[in-house]
């Protein structure tokens, strides 16, 4: 079977710097795959250059046994399939939440307004926001404007989400509400890609965790396995730091 | 808790919204503290400007001035004419600021293309910005206005209005333009990663995410420059067209006397000065919609 995601040597620089250096990765159907690292790993970088926000210099990124990074490809309608959610929510703040999430289906997959605000009330109602539908990003809370963020992926029906450290910029008390919706995903067989400092989370929901270090992965294994019994040294000294920190 | 309120109850009568629920002492102390700095601003500026009503006609060539350019019954007689010719500034800047406006978001949409084919578009753009702007108004209206009626063309087209308007919407585009190019550029990257990551084309982003939030930015410095424009289409009296310059230069002839420039900027004072106010309301109204809670 053709993997959904299929990384192969992927590299990519920032000028003369390397970022990415030959990251491989098969990512099967439904699978979740958790990247951890140190910060500057190039865990942001990776999950940018899936959805083609940056260009890869050399290797291929295939979706569905397509290769999606092929030079002069369209990026538009793959990124149709693969949603996104930022660190920093990246909401639009001049667009009430329901404008938010129903403008890319409208816009962008051609669905009437009434049918594209209805889609996206259910889907807003579906994360506890249905009284929040008509307010302005600035007047929620962190929990809620990530929600948010999340429903306006998902209001594209996309096939892979790609989550980059959405509970990082969240208060400790809210980044519960936020990683409930990432069950409620991974129960509903949507295959995630995410990179996170929350190990506890990332134990809990990965069915690989991958080790990223100076832009390349050093080992990539089941939660259990990854967590008790690390094979590489580096990956030993990163979860002895986090244990010292208190964050697993 | 309750009686010591009563104490000052008084204060409570300054402001309008006073409500039946007892003040909390803060409450209390703030608006004393209001009530307070406003009679003190109050008496200075009184104060200021008392000395100035006294000291100013004990000067030695009031009289004169005060004859020549605060002269009541010339102002009564010119002010009608000069409100009437008023309404010739305020057409041309009626429909020269839909062409600015315009013209510049076209320049500034150029001067941001990445695309390789359409580099001649954003060079032509960053000249046209560039060229406007580093020469003064006046002059643009004075060449546009003189050289290019005298190629000789017939009626409409040998129209100083015309050729005035075309010489401010040029200038003031290229102002305009750089207004909106600062906007779109201070829309920070995220918002268009966030949008992109959607599936939504490079226009489509631009269009629905960047320019919106562009133009709330950049109403303030937009406004300015409009207010600016409001009163450079005066300059356009030196191409010919009777506007209120060129009708109180008319007057002040005709009577020997400036009060008619000052009864001019009166007039321009009318308009500008609601003009900012009402920007200035516009804006607090933006800010407390988009984040609840006005900080001060
Ligand atoms: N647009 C850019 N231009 C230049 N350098 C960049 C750019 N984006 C990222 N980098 C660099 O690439 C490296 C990897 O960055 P990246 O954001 O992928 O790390 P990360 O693993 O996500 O880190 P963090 O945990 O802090 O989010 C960093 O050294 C960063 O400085
Ligand atoms: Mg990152």
């Amino acid at each position: 079977m053709t993997p959904k995601i299929l990384l192969d040597d992927v590299h990519k620089s920032f000028g003369t710097r390397p970022v990415l250096q030959g990251i491989s990765i098969e990512v099967a159907q439904s699978e979740v795959i958790a990247f951890i690292g140190s910060s500057g790993s190039g865990k942001s970088t990776l999950l940018r250059c899936v959805n083609l926000l940056e260009s890869i210099d050399d290797g291929a990124i295939f979706l569905d046994g397509v290769d999606i990074s092929a030079p002069g490809l369209n990026p538009d309608p793959v990124r149709q399939r693969i949603g996104m959610v930022f660190q920093s929510f990246n909401l639009f703040p001049h667009m009430t939440v329901l404008q938010n999430v129903s403008l890319a289906p409208h816009k962008v997959l051609g669905q009437s307004k009434k049918e594209s605000e209805s889609h996206a009330r259910e889907l807003i109602a579906r994360l506890g926001l249905s009284d929040r539908a008509d307010g302005y990003p600035d007047q929620l809370s962190g929990g809620q404007q990530q929600r948010v963020a999340i429903a306006r992926s998902l209001a594209m029906n996309p096939e892979v989400m790609l989550l980059d450290e959405i509970t990082s910029a969240l208060d400790p008390e809210l980044v519960g509400e936020v990683l409930d919706v990432v069950r409620e995903l991974k129960s509903n067989g949507m295959t995630m890609l995410l990179a996170t400092h929350e190990m506890g989370f990332a134990k809990e929901i990965a069915d690989r965790v991958c080790f990223l270090h100076e832009g390349q992965i050093l080992e990539c294994s089941r939660p259990t396995e990854f967590f008790n019994n690390p094979a590489h040294q580096r990956t030993q000294q990163f979860l002895q730091r986090v244990t010292e920190a208190g964050r697993l | 808790m309750v009686p010591e309120m009563s104490d000052h109850s008084g204060t409570s009568s300054l402001s309008e919204d006073s409500s039946r629920r007892p003040l909390s002492r803060r409450q209390v102390f703030e608006r004393r503290q209001k009530r307070r700095s406003l009679l003190i601003a109050l008496a200075s500026s009184l104060a200021v400007i008392g000395l100035l009503v006294v000291l100013i006609p004990l000067t030695p060539g009031w009289y004169k001035v005060k004859r020549s350019f605060f002269n009541g019954p010339i102002l009564d007689e010119t002010f009608p004419a000069l409100l009437r010719a008023f309404v010739k500034d305020i057409q041309i800047f009626l429909w020269c600021a839909p062409c600015i406006l315009v013209l510049g978001m076209l320049l500034a949409i150029c001067r941001n293309v990445r695309s390789p084919l359409l580099f001649p578009l954003r060079l032509f753009a960053a000249a046209y910005t560039d060229i406007f702007r580093g020469i003064p108004v006046i002059l643009t209206i004075l060449l546009i206005g003189f050289g290019i009626p005298g190629l000789g063309m017939d009626r409409p087209w040998n129209s100083p209005y015309l050729w005035g308007s075309v010489a401010l919407i040029l200038a003031y585009s290229s102002y305009v333009s750089e207004v909106f190019r600062a906007g779109i550029e201070s829309i920070h990257e995220s918002q268009r990663a966030g949008a992109r990551s959607l599936g939504l084309s490079t226009s489509q982003t631009l269009r629905h995410i960047i320019i919106p939030q562009a133009i709330r930015r950049v109403i303030p410095p937009l406004m300015n420059d409009f207010v600016s424009l409001q009163k450079d289409v005066a300059l356009i009296s030196l191409i010919g067209p009777i506007e209120i310059l060129r009708q109180a230069g008319i007057d002040k002839s005709k009577y020997a006397n400036f009060t008619p420039y000052v009864g001019a900027a009166i007039i321009f004072l009318l308009l500008t000065i609601p003009e900012t106010r009402f920007v200035d309301h516009l804006m607090s109204r933006e800010r407390r919609r988009t984040s609840g809670t006005a900080v001060r």
